[in-house]
């Protein structure tokens, strides 16, 4: 039998988000840290692209969930020091290292490090600022525990010197004796989410790191615009603490370098890292603010990237397509600094800056690669952890599994996938051990606030500076505190975090409250949270609201203070007047049917059928042609050299024979009801489905190029696409060989007006065709076409074979489109070469458009009907949140993988497909799912019987009983409240969403 | 009417609005407005309601009785309705309050209602704008609220 429980190792974002996926489907997981907190890199960060959402507040969540969950077992300060045996039976042995505080004992009150003598730099904060030998990583941390710095701390190098915190601590936590102690542990699979390191720039002399203070990292200057940073939130540069008007950014320092910094790949997120900070500086920033960012091509290759490209450069970020030369102070030593650059003309140009900031790339950690070598994994050139082009997140070792930018440099959104898909993969194996290891947990009993008056607790939150910055916080809270029937409030920096959580279950016992106000962010990402808080407090979860006073308030009013604190005000009134009538509310279940659909048969959809089979659980995958494959099956390799074609008839033939999975071939939907747990689905040929789950995968189609960027195609029979150029290359066609001349225009329909987005692969796919064909012929002609070359990731290699083949990069801008023209059916391509400022013309035999990869608008948005998910203004299907939910929709139950959601690359695709599996996992892997808790309930005496309710309810919820009255039935109630607006009499309501409470809420906006 | 906008424009007069959002397109549009940092009038108070279609015409009455200047509400787009067809019934159900609001001197463009998607925070921004220019032009609504004389007097 194998063994059901996982390690996880390593606790940033990615290792949280695997612990958690899968913990919350039925394992027992050990989740190794090496330092004291977990949230990784994403807990140091200030804002996060391109939503612009403060990242300790949608990470913080997660950190709780992880901190409180009964089925991790948090092993911070330690790491993995040997594992032996195999896939569903380790052993691992964990070394933990003392933290000299016992956890169990310490309160978090901070004695200890207020007292403590010993001043030591602040490695949270980039080394920047000091913080203390006794010290709390960063104030959100997860376990809040203190911990001691053993190579400062006085007493552990000198015993009987110091010990003042010893002394100081009201709980006697601190244990100067503490030791090392090794776990052995059994697990059935081990999850690896080591991170990554960022390139130290101080050899790279050019830059002036490490001796002119005002030249700083990216990190570093992201510590600067925290609110929990050494400054506070306020912009202040380094060497006289002045704020900076005149900011400079230089991308790729420590990428794309072979020369100096040995880093040939690109770090793929440092585009997107800049362009925020260029942002979010500018808001920071008080009057003129002057934002530069020196780039090679700006890479805004992901969803939602391209438009904040658009708008920073509306925003009047300057953009400079330049290497920077040299950074050498100004003349007048008043700390400035003066930056020489080349620009694409080749004229050396000057220009003065208050502060530079150095896009610094990503490296694996040291660390990283030793643990790599004891556990005998493969690495890559770059040394990250080599994966397989078929299924992303293995390694060379079976049973250990890799997500995040160990194996890659990539953003947070790709990471939560790799993530989900890491928990998909190191479940398969374990699936028949579910719940074999873990423990349930137990709410302590509610208490009975039927009878008692409203005692209203109301928590209101700083946001760091999201809310504090706009609206006087304080005021807020103070005002709160004079409200009718509310005996507590309260204004905390992060309300979210686990010490303010913790802090917010014993005064709702200390004051006895019984019904609670956060006044925070949006209820749509927090409420679950809080009202989880409640639960922990003994208290009834429903007896709970939130006042939006970030996203509805202080975000969208920014330059009106003193009315957004009005608006602050009132909404908190409202709130309370909201929570006063609500009461206790049952927590009703839905029994899971065990069953998995999947729409779409392309390599999307047919990983994610494969990963429900293989748990065991029936899946139908339908498909709307007689073949499985879909797009995949018209590539013809990825930018490593691996042909599709072999793995997608393997793959077709393993989801074809799966007894689990039945494959309905030219097959649409035409009806689909029900919610997370029980959908029922028709299909086209009048069948009826019953799935506890939906996963959508329905992929994506190429453009066809029209109007201006047809470029002849269909008119001469030397234009081709991409594709079409792919299935010459699958037909092994002989003429290519023959072709002198060949000429690739990239970005065809992509990054304009009418597709305002980055189609991601086409750059990569592109390249590397002109690499087979110079493979083919190595004396053929290639030319790119570009406008940005975006091989992200380790793609850049692609580029760099090119150029070293012979390929020519030409860039063009979209005032100067190559102009594509025929002669006698010999095509000629004008272009003007930005570099020699000079018109071209060259007369090619083949031209090849890289066209754009859009959503298939039409059926995306009839099943975006069916199953109520959103759709964005280009007809890609739209997730949960893009940072943090990046494959599950809004909607329960319903998850997607694929180009339905942007385009992708196959292996990128697979991993989302894994994900989406796993995420669905989660509900398949329990017997019942939480149900509506808000239901209409009808008061028999008022009820005339007119029937009105039972013809609005969508549910057939609503019915009338033998005596004519209405009774709804409380299991298909989905509490949308049809009825209670339908009815003439008064006679229906809908529980905590009652008439009175709505007029109530309204009558206190003007009070 | 010209004559009451010259009067409150003299008092800095800021209408308040009241917009019934449901939980899923359009409060969702709220957010992303915030989170894009779309700025809008602060004049609207957002009360979060499961779907359009829980809106009833007593609710909109009574919120003007309070001393609303103006109310929104705002659902799913036609077919989007995440509880399959309530925002149709709220389409209905104001087309008919429309013709009430008109009899008893409520004037146009004091009730409002639009359609927005989760995916749209510059629409919600942009309608929040519209709203509130049109209920500013039309002055302080006092045809149904109670305390007027007091309100006056103030």
């Amino acid at each position: 039998m194998p063994k059901g429980s996982v390690l996880v190792v390593g606790g940033g974002i990615s290792g949280v988000q695997a612990a958690l996926d899968l913990a919350n489907s039925g394992f027992l997981v050990h989740l190794v840290e090496r330092t004291t907190a977990i949230g990784g890199k994403m807990s140091q960060l200030d804002k996060t692209f391109p939503t612009n959402d403060c990242s300790a507040c949608i990470l913080s969540p997660k950190l709780v969930e992880c901190g409180r969950h009964l089925n991790i077992n948090l092993l911070t300060l330690s790491d993995l020091v040997s594992l032996e045996g195999e896939p569903g039976n380790f052993k691992a042995v964990v070394r933990q290292r003392p933290r000299y505080v016992d956890p169990t004992k310490c309160i978090a009150c901070g004695l200890c490090a207020e007292k403590c003598p010993k001043k030591v730099t602040n490695d949270f904060n980039m080394g920047i600022g000091k913080r203390k030998a006794a010290y709390l990583s960063y104030p959100q941390a997860v376990p809040l525990k203190y911990a001691l710095d053993p190579a400062h701390c006085i007493w552990i190098n000198k015993p009987g010197r110091c010990g003042v915190c010893a002394k100081e601590c009201p709980a006697g936590a601190i244990n100067f004796d503490d030791t090392a102690r090794d776990h052995v542990l059994e697990v059935g699979s081990v999850v690896l989410a080591p991170g990554f390191s960022r390139f130290n720039p101080t050899p790279l002399d050019f830059t002036g790191y490490g001796r002119l203070p005002n030249v700083v990292t990216t990190m570093e200057f992201e510590r600067f615009l925290s609110p929990s940073g050494p400054c506070m939130g306020h912009l202040e540069r380094p060497s006289d603490g002045k704020e900076p008007k005149k900011i400079a950014w230089l991308q790729c320092v420590g990428s794309r370098d072979i020369n100096r910094a040995g880093h040939p790949y690109c770090s793929s997120i440092c585009c997107m890292f800049a362009l925020k900070q260029a942002v979010i500086a500018k808001e920071h920033s008080h009057g003129d603010f002057e934002p530069s960012i020196f780039y090679m091509d700006m890479r805004t290759h992901g969803k939602g990237f391209e438009n904040y490209y658009t708008r920073a450069r509306e925003e009047g970020v300057h953009f400079h397509r330049a290497r920077v030369h040299s950074i050498i102070p100004s003349p007048d030593n008043q700390g400035n600094l003066k930056i020489r650059y080349v620009n694409e003309q080749g004229k050396v140009n000057f220009e003065e800056f208050d502060m530079v900031v150095l896009s610094t790339g990503l490296e694996p950690y040291r660390h990283t690669i030793e643990l790599a070598s004891m556990l005998g994994l493969e690495l890559d050139a770059d040394n990250f952890v080599r994966t397989d082009s078929f299924n992303p997140v293995a390694t060379s070792r079976p049973g250990i599994y890799v997500c995040g930018a160990a194996s890659e440099p990539k953003d947070i959104p790709q990471s939560v996938v790799e993530a989900s898909a890491a928990a998909a993969e190191a479940s398969r194996i374990l699936a028949p051990v579910r719940w074999t290891e873990t423990s349930k947990k137990v709410y302590p009993a509610e208490q009975n606030i039927y009878a008692q008056a409203p005692r209203i607790g109301v928590f209101v939150c700083h946001c760091g500076i999201n809310i504090a910055s706009v609206v006087d916080v304080a005021a807020v809270s103070a005002y709160a505190g004079t409200l009718p029937d509310v005996v507590f409030s309260q204004a905390n920096l992060f309300t979210c975090s686990q010490d303010t959580i913790n802090q917010m279950i014993s005064i709702i016992k200390e004051q006895d409250l019984n019904r609670v106000v956060v006044a925070s962010c949006s209820p749509r990402t927090h409420e679950p949270l809080f009202q989880e808080t409640l639960r922990d407090a003994g208290l009834n979860k429903f007896l709970f609201e939130m006042a939006n006073i970030r996203d509805q308030d202080s975000w969208v009013h920014q330059r009106e203070p003193e009315k957004a604190t009005t608006k602050a005000k009132d909404l908190v009134r409202m709130a309370v007047a909201r929570v006063r009538g609500e009461g206790a509310l049952p927590y009703n279940t839905v029994a899971v049917t065990k069953a998995a659909l999947v729409i779409g048969g392309g390599v999307s959809g047919m990983t994610s059928a494969l990963a429900f089979a293989e748990q065991g659980y029936p899946v139908t995958l339908i498909e709307q042609s007689d073949m499985l494959g879909g797009n995949g099956r018209k590539v013809f390799r990825n930018w490593k050299g691996v042909e599709f074609l072999p793995f997608i008839n393997d793959l077709t033939a393993r989801v074809a024979s799966h007894p689990h999975i039945t494959v309905k071939y030219n097959t649409e939907i035409k009806e689909a009801s029900g919610s997370v747990g029980k959908f029922s689905t028709t299909f086209s040929d009048g069948r009826t489905f019953e799935h506890g789950v939906t996963v959508m995968a329905v992929g994506g189609e190429p453009y066809k190029p029209e109007g201006q960027w047809r470029f002849l195609h269909g008119v001469n029979p030397n234009v081709h696409t991409l594709l079409e150029l792919d299935k010459k290359f699958i037909d092994d066609d002989p003429t290519l060989k023959n072709i002198k001349q060949a000429v690739f225009i990239h970005c065809v329909g992509s990054r304009i007006a009418e597709r305002p987005y980055c189609s991601r692969v086409c750059c990569t796919h592109a390249i590397d065709s002109a690499v087979k064909l110079k493979e083919m012929n190595p004396d053929m002609d290639v030319f790119m076409l570009y406008r940005d070359v975006r091989t992200y990731g380790q793609r850049e290699r692609i580029y760099q074979e090119a150029r070293a083949k012979g390929v020519v990069f030409i860039r063009y801008d979209l005032e100067r489109l190559p102009q594509v023209s025929e002669k006698e059916g010999r095509l000629i391509i004008k272009c003007h070469d930005p570099i020699i400022d000079a018109h071209v013309v060259i007369q090619p035999d083949m031209l090849v458009l890289a066209t754009a990869i859009q959503p298939r608008r039409q059926s995306s948005t009839s099943l975006a009907k069916f199953f109520k998910c959103a759709i964005d203004s280009q007809g890609f299907l739209m997730e949960a949140h893009m940072k943090l939910r990046p494959v599950d929709f809004a909607t329960e139950g319903v998850f997607l993988a694929g180009l339905c959601h942007y385009p992708k690359s196959m292996e990128e695709s697979i991993a989302q497909a894994k994900a989406a599996a796993a995420r669905a996992s989660i509900i398949l892997a329990h017997d019942a799912v939480p149900a509506e808790s808000v239901t209409a309930v009808v008061t028999a005496a008022k009820c005339t019987g007119c029937g009105l309710c039972t013809e609005v309810c969508a549910y057939n919820a609503v019915s009338l009983d033998d005596n004519g009255i209405s009774v709804v039935n409380t299991s298909m109630c989905k509490g949308c409240g049809a009825c209670v607006a339908g009815c003439r009499s008064d006679a229906v309501t809908l529980k905590n969403i009652g008439n009175e409470q709505i007029m109530a809420t309204v009558d206190a906006a003007f009070e | 009417m010209t004559s009451k906008t010259n009067e409150t424009s003299q008092t800095n007069w800021e209408p308040k609005i009241i917009a019934f959002l449901c939980n899923w397109c359009s409060y969702a549009g709220a957010d992303l407005a915030g989170v894009s940092r779309f700025q809008y009038p602060p004049n609207i108070r957002i009360v979060r309601v499961p779907c359009s279609g829980r809106v009833s015409e007593n609710m909109i009455l009574s919120a003007l009785k309070s001393g609303a200047d103006g109310i929104l509400v705002s659902g799913c787009h036609p077919g989007d309705c995440h509880y399959i067809s309530g925002n149709y019934f709220a389409r209905r159900r104001f087309a008919l309050l429309g013709n009430l609001l008109d009899f008893i001197g409520i004037e146009p463009g004091r009730v409002n209602f639009s359609w927005v998607s989760a995916a749209e925070g510059e629409q919600f921004a942009e309608v929040v704008r519209t709203v509130t220019e049109k209920v500013k032009e039309l002055g302080p609504a006092t045809r149904l609220v109670k305390k007027i004389e007091a309100m006056q007097a103030a």
